[in-house]
Protein backbone atom coordinates (compact mmCIF):
# COMPACT_ATOMS: atom_id res chain seq x y z
CA UNK A 1 0.00 0.00 0.00
CA UNK A 2 2.43 2.67 0.86
CA UNK A 3 4.50 1.67 -2.39
CA UNK A 4 1.57 2.06 -4.33
CA UNK A 5 0.97 5.78 -3.09
CA UNK A 6 4.41 6.85 -3.01
CA UNK A 7 4.29 5.65 -6.80
CA UNK A 8 1.12 7.17 -7.00
CA UNK A 9 2.28 10.44 -5.49
CA UNK A 10 5.16 10.51 -8.06
CA UNK A 11 3.09 10.44 -10.95
CA UNK A 12 0.42 12.84 -9.98
CA UNK A 13 2.88 15.08 -7.74
CA UNK A 14 4.11 17.02 -11.11
CA UNK A 15 0.58 17.66 -12.72
CA UNK A 16 -0.58 18.72 -9.16
CA UNK A 17 2.33 21.42 -9.53
CA UNK A 18 1.67 22.47 -12.73
CA UNK A 19 -1.89 22.78 -12.11
CA UNK A 20 -0.95 24.95 -8.62
CA UNK A 21 1.35 26.96 -11.48
CA UNK A 22 -1.41 27.82 -13.75
CA UNK A 23 -3.95 28.66 -11.06
CA UNK A 24 -1.33 30.85 -9.76
CA UNK A 25 -1.09 32.31 -13.52
CA UNK A 26 -4.80 32.77 -13.68
CA UNK A 27 -4.83 34.60 -10.24
CA UNK A 28 -1.98 37.02 -11.51
CA UNK A 29 -3.34 37.84 -14.32
CA UNK A 30 -7.21 38.29 -13.64
CA UNK A 31 -5.50 41.13 -10.93
CA UNK A 32 -4.14 43.22 -13.69
CA UNK A 33 -6.07 46.79 -13.11
CA UNK A 34 -5.06 49.76 -15.24
CA UNK A 35 -3.30 51.82 -12.64
CA UNK A 36 -0.21 54.11 -12.33
CA UNK A 37 1.10 52.85 -9.43
CA UNK A 38 1.41 48.91 -11.01
CA UNK A 39 2.41 50.39 -14.57
CA UNK A 40 4.93 52.33 -12.26
CA UNK A 41 6.44 48.52 -10.64
CA UNK A 42 6.35 47.23 -14.32
CA UNK A 43 8.71 49.84 -15.82
CA UNK A 44 10.80 49.14 -12.79
CA UNK A 45 11.22 45.40 -12.65
CA UNK A 46 11.58 45.89 -16.56
CA UNK A 47 14.45 47.46 -15.66
CA UNK A 48 15.70 45.42 -13.17
CA UNK A 49 15.69 42.55 -14.96
CA UNK A 50 15.71 43.30 -18.28
CA UNK A 51 17.99 46.47 -18.72
CA UNK A 52 20.60 45.37 -16.56
CA UNK A 53 20.70 41.90 -18.09
CA UNK A 54 21.84 43.23 -21.43
CA UNK A 55 25.00 42.96 -21.24
CA UNK A 56 25.87 39.79 -20.29
CA UNK A 57 23.43 38.50 -23.66
CA UNK A 58 25.35 41.15 -25.38
CA UNK A 59 28.57 39.45 -24.91
CA UNK A 60 27.27 36.03 -25.08
CA UNK A 61 25.34 36.97 -28.58
CA UNK A 62 28.33 38.57 -29.95
CA UNK A 63 30.72 35.39 -29.06
CA UNK A 64 27.58 33.08 -30.78
CA UNK A 65 27.83 35.06 -33.88
CA UNK A 66 31.43 34.66 -34.01
CA UNK A 67 31.74 30.76 -33.40
CA UNK A 68 28.81 30.17 -35.61
CA UNK A 69 30.25 31.78 -38.38
CA UNK A 70 33.38 30.32 -37.81
CA UNK A 71 31.92 26.72 -37.80
CA UNK A 72 29.74 27.64 -41.06
CA UNK A 73 32.79 28.67 -42.91
CA UNK A 74 34.51 25.44 -41.91
CA UNK A 75 31.87 23.24 -42.91
CA UNK A 76 30.59 25.30 -46.31
CA UNK A 77 33.98 25.50 -47.79
CA UNK A 78 34.54 21.70 -48.16
CA UNK A 79 31.71 22.89 -51.09
CA UNK A 80 33.05 26.12 -52.03
CA UNK A 81 29.97 27.60 -50.29
CA UNK A 82 31.24 30.00 -47.77
CA UNK A 83 29.71 32.82 -49.46
CA UNK A 84 26.48 31.26 -47.98
CA UNK A 85 27.72 31.83 -44.39
CA UNK A 86 25.08 34.52 -43.86
CA UNK A 87 22.37 32.99 -44.84
CA UNK A 88 23.28 29.83 -42.42
CA UNK A 89 23.77 32.15 -39.71
CA UNK A 90 20.82 34.41 -39.76
CA UNK A 91 18.38 31.58 -39.84
CA UNK A 92 19.58 29.37 -37.47
CA UNK A 93 19.96 32.31 -35.11
CA UNK A 94 16.59 33.86 -35.25
CA UNK A 95 14.55 30.59 -35.32
CA UNK A 96 16.16 28.56 -32.97
CA UNK A 97 19.74 29.96 -31.33
CA UNK A 98 18.70 33.68 -30.14
CA UNK A 99 15.27 32.67 -28.48
CA UNK A 100 16.77 29.58 -27.00
CA UNK A 101 19.87 30.94 -25.71
CA UNK A 102 18.96 34.09 -24.77
CA UNK A 103 15.98 32.42 -22.56
CA UNK A 104 18.52 30.03 -21.15
CA UNK A 105 20.80 33.43 -20.13
CA UNK A 106 17.77 34.94 -18.93
CA UNK A 107 17.10 31.88 -16.52
CA UNK A 108 20.54 31.88 -15.05
CA UNK A 109 20.27 35.96 -14.88
CA UNK A 110 17.17 37.02 -14.14
CA UNK A 111 15.07 34.24 -13.39
CA UNK A 112 17.41 32.95 -10.40
CA UNK A 113 17.02 36.75 -9.16
CA UNK A 114 13.37 36.58 -8.84
CA UNK A 115 13.06 33.08 -7.55
CA UNK A 116 15.77 34.52 -4.58
CA UNK A 117 14.28 37.69 -4.16
CA UNK A 118 10.39 36.13 -3.71
CA UNK A 119 11.51 33.74 -1.32
CA UNK A 120 13.65 35.97 0.83
CA UNK A 121 10.82 38.13 1.19
CA UNK A 122 8.67 35.41 2.33
CA UNK A 123 11.42 33.85 4.37
CA UNK A 124 11.61 37.78 6.20
CA UNK A 125 7.50 37.79 6.71
CA UNK A 126 7.66 41.11 3.88
CA UNK A 127 4.78 39.03 2.15
CA UNK A 128 2.69 38.51 5.19
CA UNK A 129 3.04 42.23 6.20
CA UNK A 130 1.62 43.24 2.76
CA UNK A 131 -0.94 40.72 3.17
CA UNK A 132 -1.86 42.79 6.76
CA UNK A 133 -1.54 45.95 4.66
CA UNK A 134 -4.56 44.71 2.42
CA UNK A 135 -2.29 44.94 -0.03
CA UNK A 136 -2.36 41.28 -2.17
CA UNK A 137 1.25 40.13 -2.62
CA UNK A 138 0.54 38.38 -5.77
CA UNK A 139 -0.23 41.49 -7.22
CA UNK A 140 2.49 43.70 -5.88
CA UNK A 141 5.61 41.34 -5.89
CA UNK A 142 4.21 38.64 -8.66
CA UNK A 143 2.55 40.39 -11.65
CA UNK A 144 5.25 43.41 -12.34
CA UNK A 145 8.17 40.72 -11.80
CA UNK A 146 6.27 38.25 -14.77
CA UNK A 147 4.75 41.00 -16.95
CA UNK A 148 8.88 42.51 -16.98
CA UNK A 149 10.24 39.17 -18.19
CA UNK A 150 7.76 38.80 -20.67
CA UNK A 151 8.43 42.19 -21.91
CA UNK A 152 11.60 41.44 -21.50
CA UNK A 153 12.56 38.52 -22.95
CA UNK A 154 11.67 39.43 -26.79
CA UNK A 155 13.93 42.67 -26.08
CA UNK A 156 16.89 40.64 -25.18
CA UNK A 157 16.48 38.05 -28.10
CA UNK A 158 16.48 41.07 -30.38
CA UNK A 159 19.89 42.31 -29.17
CA UNK A 160 21.19 39.08 -28.84
CA UNK A 161 20.29 38.35 -32.53
CA UNK A 162 21.66 41.78 -33.66
CA UNK A 163 25.19 41.67 -31.55
CA UNK A 164 25.20 38.31 -32.84
CA UNK A 165 24.68 39.09 -36.77
CA UNK A 166 27.79 41.97 -35.87
CA UNK A 167 29.59 38.90 -34.46
CA UNK A 168 29.67 37.36 -37.91
CA UNK A 169 30.23 40.30 -39.56
CA UNK A 170 33.05 40.69 -37.85
CA UNK A 171 34.36 37.44 -37.53
CA UNK A 172 33.37 36.41 -42.22
CA UNK A 173 34.13 40.32 -43.18
CA UNK A 174 36.95 41.45 -40.52
CA UNK A 175 38.81 38.24 -39.81
CA UNK A 176 37.82 36.07 -43.16
CA UNK A 177 37.68 38.64 -45.54
CA UNK A 178 34.62 37.33 -47.32
CA UNK A 179 32.55 40.21 -49.68
CA UNK A 180 30.78 42.19 -47.28
CA UNK A 181 28.05 42.98 -49.98
CA UNK A 182 27.68 39.15 -50.71
CA UNK A 183 27.31 39.03 -46.95
CA UNK A 184 24.38 41.34 -46.21
CA UNK A 185 22.36 40.09 -49.63
CA UNK A 186 22.39 36.65 -49.13
CA UNK A 187 20.87 37.82 -45.57
CA UNK A 188 18.68 39.95 -47.16
CA UNK A 189 17.07 37.83 -49.67
CA UNK A 190 17.09 34.37 -47.80
CA UNK A 191 16.13 35.25 -44.17
CA UNK A 192 12.39 36.02 -44.32
CA UNK A 193 10.88 38.07 -42.16
CA UNK A 194 7.53 36.19 -41.55
CA UNK A 195 8.79 32.66 -41.20
CA UNK A 196 12.01 33.22 -39.65
CA UNK A 197 12.51 36.33 -37.71
CA UNK A 198 8.29 36.66 -35.99
CA UNK A 199 8.81 32.91 -35.49
CA UNK A 200 11.78 33.62 -33.08
CA UNK A 201 9.54 36.73 -31.79
CA UNK A 202 6.74 34.37 -30.85
CA UNK A 203 8.62 31.83 -29.12
CA UNK A 204 10.86 34.37 -27.24
CA UNK A 205 7.72 35.80 -25.71
CA UNK A 206 6.19 32.03 -25.00
CA UNK A 207 9.82 31.22 -23.08
CA UNK A 208 9.90 34.73 -21.04
CA UNK A 209 6.10 33.70 -20.13
CA UNK A 210 7.36 29.95 -19.30
CA UNK A 211 10.96 31.65 -17.33
CA UNK A 212 9.17 34.42 -15.69
CA UNK A 213 6.11 32.45 -14.68
CA UNK A 214 8.30 29.70 -12.77
CA UNK A 215 10.52 32.23 -11.23
CA UNK A 216 8.08 33.92 -9.53
CA UNK A 217 5.71 30.81 -8.54
CA UNK A 218 8.56 28.91 -7.25
CA UNK A 219 9.52 32.12 -5.21
CA UNK A 220 6.24 32.25 -4.18
CA UNK A 221 5.77 28.40 -3.02
CA UNK A 222 9.22 28.29 -1.33
CA UNK A 223 9.93 26.93 2.32
CA UNK A 224 10.58 30.29 3.89
CA UNK A 225 14.14 28.84 5.28
CA UNK A 226 17.93 29.15 3.70
CA UNK A 227 17.85 25.64 2.61
CA UNK A 228 14.52 26.39 0.56
CA UNK A 229 14.93 29.64 -0.87
CA UNK A 230 18.39 27.81 -2.22
CA UNK A 231 16.21 24.85 -3.32
CA UNK A 232 13.82 27.10 -5.15
CA UNK A 233 16.39 28.56 -7.07
CA UNK A 234 18.00 25.83 -8.47
CA UNK A 235 14.81 24.57 -9.19
CA UNK A 236 13.86 27.70 -11.65
CA UNK A 237 16.85 27.14 -13.24
CA UNK A 238 16.33 23.71 -14.06
CA UNK A 239 12.91 23.39 -14.60
CA UNK A 240 13.37 26.56 -17.17
CA UNK A 241 15.65 25.09 -19.03
CA UNK A 242 14.07 22.15 -19.39
CA UNK A 243 10.34 23.39 -20.63
CA UNK A 244 12.30 25.88 -22.43
CA UNK A 245 14.16 23.02 -24.85
CA UNK A 246 10.60 20.85 -24.49
CA UNK A 247 8.37 24.05 -25.44
CA UNK A 248 11.07 24.77 -28.34
CA UNK A 249 10.38 21.86 -30.12
CA UNK A 250 7.13 22.03 -29.57
CA UNK A 251 6.79 25.33 -31.27
CA UNK A 252 8.97 24.71 -34.17
CA UNK A 253 7.21 21.69 -35.25
CA UNK A 254 4.01 23.94 -35.69
CA UNK A 255 5.29 26.41 -36.66
CA UNK A 256 7.41 25.01 -39.75
CA UNK B 1 -6.59 54.17 33.47
CA UNK B 2 -7.56 50.69 35.24
CA UNK B 3 -10.58 52.62 36.07
CA UNK B 4 -11.47 54.01 32.64
CA UNK B 5 -10.63 50.51 31.63
CA UNK B 6 -12.96 48.46 33.89
CA UNK B 7 -16.30 51.29 33.13
CA UNK B 8 -15.42 50.96 29.55
CA UNK B 9 -14.94 46.73 29.92
CA UNK B 10 -18.20 46.43 31.60
CA UNK B 11 -19.80 48.47 28.75
CA UNK B 12 -21.78 46.22 26.53
CA UNK B 13 -19.90 47.35 22.85
CA UNK B 14 -16.26 45.82 22.61
CA UNK B 15 -14.18 46.32 19.73
CA UNK B 16 -13.58 43.10 19.37
CA UNK B 17 -15.22 40.19 21.12
CA UNK B 18 -14.30 36.40 20.81
CA UNK B 19 -16.65 33.51 21.67
CA UNK B 20 -16.38 29.84 22.91
CA UNK B 21 -13.15 29.86 20.04
CA UNK B 22 -11.39 26.75 19.49
CA UNK B 23 -8.46 26.61 17.04
CA UNK B 24 -6.18 23.17 16.59
CA UNK B 25 -3.39 22.67 13.80
CA UNK B 26 -3.58 18.53 13.68
CA UNK B 27 -4.54 17.38 16.02
CA UNK B 28 -2.56 19.24 18.57
CA UNK B 29 -5.79 22.31 20.18
CA UNK B 30 -4.09 25.63 20.34
CA UNK B 31 -7.01 27.34 21.94
CA UNK B 32 -9.77 25.35 23.10
CA UNK B 33 -12.98 27.79 23.76
CA UNK B 34 -11.16 31.15 24.68
CA UNK B 35 -14.08 34.15 25.36
CA UNK B 36 -12.54 37.63 24.92
CA UNK B 37 -14.08 41.24 24.69
CA UNK B 38 -11.57 43.94 23.84
CA UNK B 39 -13.17 47.67 25.02
CA UNK B 40 -12.64 50.73 22.88
CA UNK B 41 -9.54 52.48 23.66
CA UNK B 42 -7.57 50.23 25.48
CA UNK B 43 -4.23 48.70 25.64
CA UNK B 44 -4.64 45.17 26.08
CA UNK B 45 -1.80 42.40 26.42
CA UNK B 46 -1.38 38.64 25.99
CA UNK B 47 0.63 36.88 27.90
CA UNK B 48 2.31 33.36 28.23
CA UNK B 49 4.85 30.69 27.39
CA UNK B 50 6.60 30.78 24.17
CA UNK B 51 4.40 28.42 21.10
CA UNK B 52 1.26 28.89 23.47
CA UNK B 53 -1.09 30.38 20.53
CA UNK B 54 -0.63 34.39 21.80
CA UNK B 55 0.15 34.89 18.27
CA UNK B 56 -2.38 32.50 16.80
CA UNK B 57 -5.00 34.74 18.40
CA UNK B 58 -3.34 37.90 16.46
CA UNK B 59 -3.78 35.70 13.42
CA UNK B 60 -7.35 34.97 13.92
CA UNK B 61 -8.71 39.06 14.76
CA UNK B 62 -6.51 39.85 11.76
CA UNK B 63 -8.80 37.00 9.40
CA UNK B 64 -5.38 35.41 8.49
CA UNK B 65 -6.21 32.38 10.17
CA UNK B 66 -10.05 31.32 10.75
CA UNK B 67 -11.37 29.42 14.12
CA UNK B 68 -12.01 25.67 14.02
CA UNK B 69 -15.02 26.58 16.10
CA UNK B 70 -16.50 29.52 17.80
CA UNK B 71 -16.27 33.40 16.62
CA UNK B 72 -14.01 36.43 16.52
CA UNK B 73 -16.19 39.53 16.00
CA UNK B 74 -14.93 43.13 15.67
CA UNK B 75 -17.02 46.64 15.06
CA UNK B 76 -19.97 44.20 15.19
CA UNK B 77 -18.64 42.06 12.18
CA UNK B 78 -17.75 38.71 11.82
CA UNK B 79 -14.26 38.27 10.92
CA UNK B 80 -14.20 34.60 10.62
CA UNK B 81 -17.19 34.66 8.41
CA UNK B 82 -15.53 37.59 5.96
CA UNK B 83 -15.28 36.57 1.91
CA UNK B 84 -12.01 37.69 0.74
CA UNK B 85 -12.73 40.95 -0.98
CA UNK B 86 -14.62 42.10 3.29
CA UNK B 87 -11.25 40.49 4.53
CA UNK B 88 -9.33 43.36 2.22
CA UNK B 89 -11.62 46.14 2.75
CA UNK B 90 -11.22 45.55 6.84
CA UNK B 91 -7.61 45.33 6.68
CA UNK B 92 -7.52 48.62 6.02
CA UNK B 93 -9.02 49.36 9.57
CA UNK B 94 -5.97 47.32 11.12
CA UNK B 95 -2.28 48.46 12.19
CA UNK B 96 0.20 45.43 12.55
CA UNK B 97 3.49 45.72 13.85
CA UNK B 98 5.44 42.55 13.04
CA UNK B 99 8.02 40.66 15.32
CA UNK B 100 11.13 41.74 13.65
CA UNK B 101 8.66 44.72 11.62
CA UNK B 102 9.24 43.18 8.23
CA UNK B 103 10.09 46.15 6.29
CA UNK B 104 10.56 45.67 2.49
CA UNK B 105 13.99 45.35 1.93
CA UNK B 106 14.00 46.70 -1.69
CA UNK B 107 12.41 50.22 -0.45
CA UNK B 108 13.55 53.16 1.09
CA UNK B 109 12.94 54.30 4.37
CA UNK B 110 9.75 56.73 2.73
CA UNK B 111 8.99 54.29 0.13
CA UNK B 112 8.43 51.84 2.99
CA UNK B 113 5.98 54.59 5.12
CA UNK B 114 4.51 55.39 1.70
CA UNK B 115 3.36 52.14 0.42
CA UNK B 116 -0.35 51.59 2.42
CA UNK B 117 -0.68 54.99 0.99
CA UNK B 118 -0.25 54.77 -2.54
CA UNK B 119 -1.68 51.26 -2.83
CA UNK B 120 -4.82 52.80 -1.00
CA UNK B 121 -5.11 56.34 -1.80
CA UNK B 122 -4.65 58.61 -4.72
CA UNK B 123 -2.85 61.40 -2.28
CA UNK B 124 -1.35 63.43 -4.53
CA UNK B 125 2.84 63.17 -4.22
CA UNK B 126 3.18 66.85 -2.26
CA UNK B 127 0.57 65.65 0.31
CA UNK B 128 2.13 62.20 0.52
CA UNK B 129 5.73 63.46 1.12
CA UNK B 130 4.03 65.52 3.97
CA UNK B 131 1.93 62.93 5.56
CA UNK B 132 5.03 59.79 5.67
CA UNK B 133 7.17 63.09 7.39
CA UNK B 134 4.90 63.65 9.57
CA UNK B 135 4.64 60.27 10.58
CA UNK B 136 8.63 59.43 10.38
CA UNK B 137 9.45 62.88 12.75
CA UNK B 138 6.49 61.45 15.06
CA UNK B 139 8.22 58.39 15.47
CA UNK B 140 11.69 60.58 16.04
CA UNK B 141 13.42 59.85 12.73
CA UNK B 142 13.31 62.72 10.82
CA UNK B 143 16.18 63.03 8.26
CA UNK B 144 16.43 59.28 7.61
CA UNK B 145 13.70 58.84 4.73
CA UNK B 146 16.39 57.88 2.18
CA UNK B 147 18.50 55.42 4.07
CA UNK B 148 17.95 51.55 2.71
CA UNK B 149 15.89 49.21 5.79
CA UNK B 150 19.48 47.65 6.08
CA UNK B 151 21.00 50.41 7.12
CA UNK B 152 19.11 50.50 9.98
CA UNK B 153 19.74 49.50 13.76
CA UNK B 154 17.21 47.42 14.95
CA UNK B 155 14.80 49.92 17.22
CA UNK B 156 15.39 52.43 14.11
CA UNK B 157 13.59 49.40 11.93
CA UNK B 158 10.97 48.74 14.81
CA UNK B 159 10.45 52.68 14.62
CA UNK B 160 10.17 52.29 10.94
CA UNK B 161 7.59 49.67 10.78
CA UNK B 162 5.73 51.20 13.52
CA UNK B 163 5.17 54.49 11.39
CA UNK B 164 4.44 52.24 8.58
CA UNK B 165 1.72 50.58 10.41
CA UNK B 166 -0.03 53.87 12.02
CA UNK B 167 0.54 55.79 8.83
CA UNK B 168 -3.44 55.08 7.18
CA UNK B 169 -4.60 56.29 11.08
CA UNK B 170 -6.00 52.46 11.90
CA UNK B 171 -8.60 51.83 14.60
CA UNK B 172 -6.81 48.93 16.02
CA UNK B 173 -3.21 47.94 16.45
CA UNK B 174 -2.01 44.39 16.65
CA UNK B 175 1.69 44.34 17.84
CA UNK B 176 3.32 41.08 18.01
CA UNK B 177 6.09 41.15 20.51
CA UNK B 178 6.96 44.56 19.89
CA UNK B 179 9.98 44.88 22.04
CA UNK B 180 11.37 42.00 21.65
CA UNK B 181 15.50 41.81 20.59
CA UNK B 182 15.60 45.62 21.02
CA UNK B 183 18.28 47.69 23.60
CA UNK B 184 16.24 49.10 27.14
CA UNK B 185 16.22 52.94 25.43
CA UNK B 186 14.15 51.29 21.94
CA UNK B 187 12.15 49.37 24.39
CA UNK B 188 11.15 52.53 26.42
CA UNK B 189 10.56 54.68 23.01
CA UNK B 190 8.38 51.39 21.22
CA UNK B 191 6.14 51.46 24.66
CA UNK B 192 5.74 55.18 24.84
CA UNK B 193 4.88 55.23 21.25
CA UNK B 194 2.50 52.65 21.36
CA UNK B 195 1.12 54.11 24.63
CA UNK B 196 0.85 57.59 23.61
CA UNK B 197 -0.41 56.98 19.37
CA UNK B 198 -3.11 54.76 21.17
CA UNK B 199 -4.59 57.50 23.46
CA UNK B 200 -3.98 60.44 20.85
CA UNK B 201 -5.99 58.69 18.12
CA UNK B 202 -8.31 57.03 19.97
CA UNK B 203 -7.12 53.24 18.84
CA UNK B 204 -7.51 49.97 20.64
CA UNK B 205 -4.42 48.00 20.43
CA UNK B 206 -3.82 44.47 21.41
CA UNK B 207 0.08 43.66 22.31
CA UNK B 208 1.31 40.00 22.26
CA UNK B 209 4.38 40.01 24.51
CA UNK B 210 6.42 38.03 27.84
CA UNK B 211 7.69 40.86 29.08
CA UNK B 212 6.34 40.80 32.60
CA UNK B 213 7.89 43.96 33.55
CA UNK B 214 6.81 45.91 30.20
CA UNK B 215 3.46 45.04 29.97
CA UNK B 216 3.10 46.06 33.74
CA UNK B 217 3.56 49.76 32.43
CA UNK B 218 1.57 50.37 29.60
CA UNK B 219 -0.96 47.73 29.31
CA UNK B 220 -4.66 48.32 31.21
CA UNK B 221 -5.94 44.70 30.78
CA UNK B 222 -3.78 41.36 30.30
CA UNK B 223 -4.59 38.04 29.70
CA UNK B 224 -2.95 34.84 30.21
CA UNK B 225 -2.64 32.39 28.05
CA UNK B 226 -1.42 28.36 29.28
CA UNK B 227 -2.38 25.26 28.04
CA UNK B 228 -4.92 25.97 25.43
CA UNK B 229 -7.30 28.35 28.06
CA UNK B 230 -6.90 31.20 29.81
CA UNK B 231 -5.19 30.98 32.68
CA UNK B 232 -5.68 34.51 33.82
CA UNK B 233 -7.16 37.69 33.25
CA UNK B 234 -6.82 40.87 34.62
CA UNK B 235 -4.96 44.54 35.07
CA UNK B 236 -1.13 43.79 35.09
CA UNK B 237 -0.83 45.02 39.07
CA UNK B 238 -3.81 42.51 39.79
CA UNK B 239 -2.03 39.45 38.23
CA UNK B 240 1.39 39.69 39.73
CA UNK B 241 0.06 38.91 42.93
CA UNK B 242 -2.73 36.01 41.82
CA UNK B 243 -3.27 32.90 43.33
CA UNK B 244 -3.74 31.18 40.70
CA UNK B 245 -0.79 28.52 40.13
CA UNK B 246 -0.30 29.03 36.21
CA UNK B 247 -0.66 32.96 36.77
CA UNK B 248 1.64 33.00 39.69
CA UNK B 249 3.97 30.68 37.75
CA UNK B 250 4.86 32.98 34.23
CA UNK B 251 4.08 36.55 36.43
CA UNK B 252 7.06 35.20 38.29
CA UNK B 253 9.03 33.59 36.29
CA UNK B 254 9.10 29.99 38.12
CA UNK B 255 10.41 26.79 36.86
CA UNK B 256 8.46 24.43 38.94
CA UNK B 257 4.34 24.99 38.31
CA UNK B 258 1.87 23.51 36.10
CA UNK B 259 3.19 25.01 33.19
CA UNK B 260 5.17 21.88 31.91
CA UNK B 261 8.64 21.89 31.39
CA UNK B 262 8.27 18.68 28.91
CA UNK B 263 6.39 19.69 25.64
CA UNK B 264 4.82 16.24 25.29
CA UNK B 265 2.93 14.82 28.45
CA UNK B 266 5.41 12.35 30.46
CA UNK B 267 5.10 8.48 28.82
CA UNK B 268 4.80 9.67 25.64
CA UNK B 269 8.78 10.88 25.73
CA UNK B 270 11.21 8.90 25.68
CA UNK B 271 12.27 7.04 28.46
CA UNK B 272 16.10 6.34 29.67
CA UNK B 273 14.14 3.19 31.57
CA UNK B 274 13.06 1.01 28.85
Amino acid sequence: MPAETTTLARLTGPATEAGRCLLFLFRMLSGIRPRAEHLRLVLQQTYLIGARSLVIIMICGFFVGMVLSLQAINALEQFGASDQVSLLVGKSLFRELGPVLTALLFAGRAGTSITAEIGLMKATNQLEAMELMAIDPVQRVALPRFLAGVISVPLLTAMFSALAILGSVVFSIGVMGLDAGIFWSKLQTGVYFGKDFLGGVWKSLLFGGIVSLIAVYLGYAAKPTGAGVGTATTNTVVLSSVLILIFDFIMTSFLT
Amino acid sequence: MNTIHQTAHASSDPIIRIRDLVFRRGSRTILDGINIDIPRGSVVAFMGPSGVGKTTILRLISGQLRPDAGTVEVNGQRVSAMSDRALHHFRRSIGVLLQDGALFTDLTVFENIATPVREHTDLPEPLLRRLVMSKLNAVGLGGIEERMPHELSGGMARRVAFARAVVLDPDIMLYDEPMTGLDPIAVSTIRTLMRETNDTLGQTSIVVSHNVTQVRQFADYCYIIASAKIAGEGPPEQLVGSSEPSVDQFMNGRVEGPIPFHYAPPGAAWSLLD
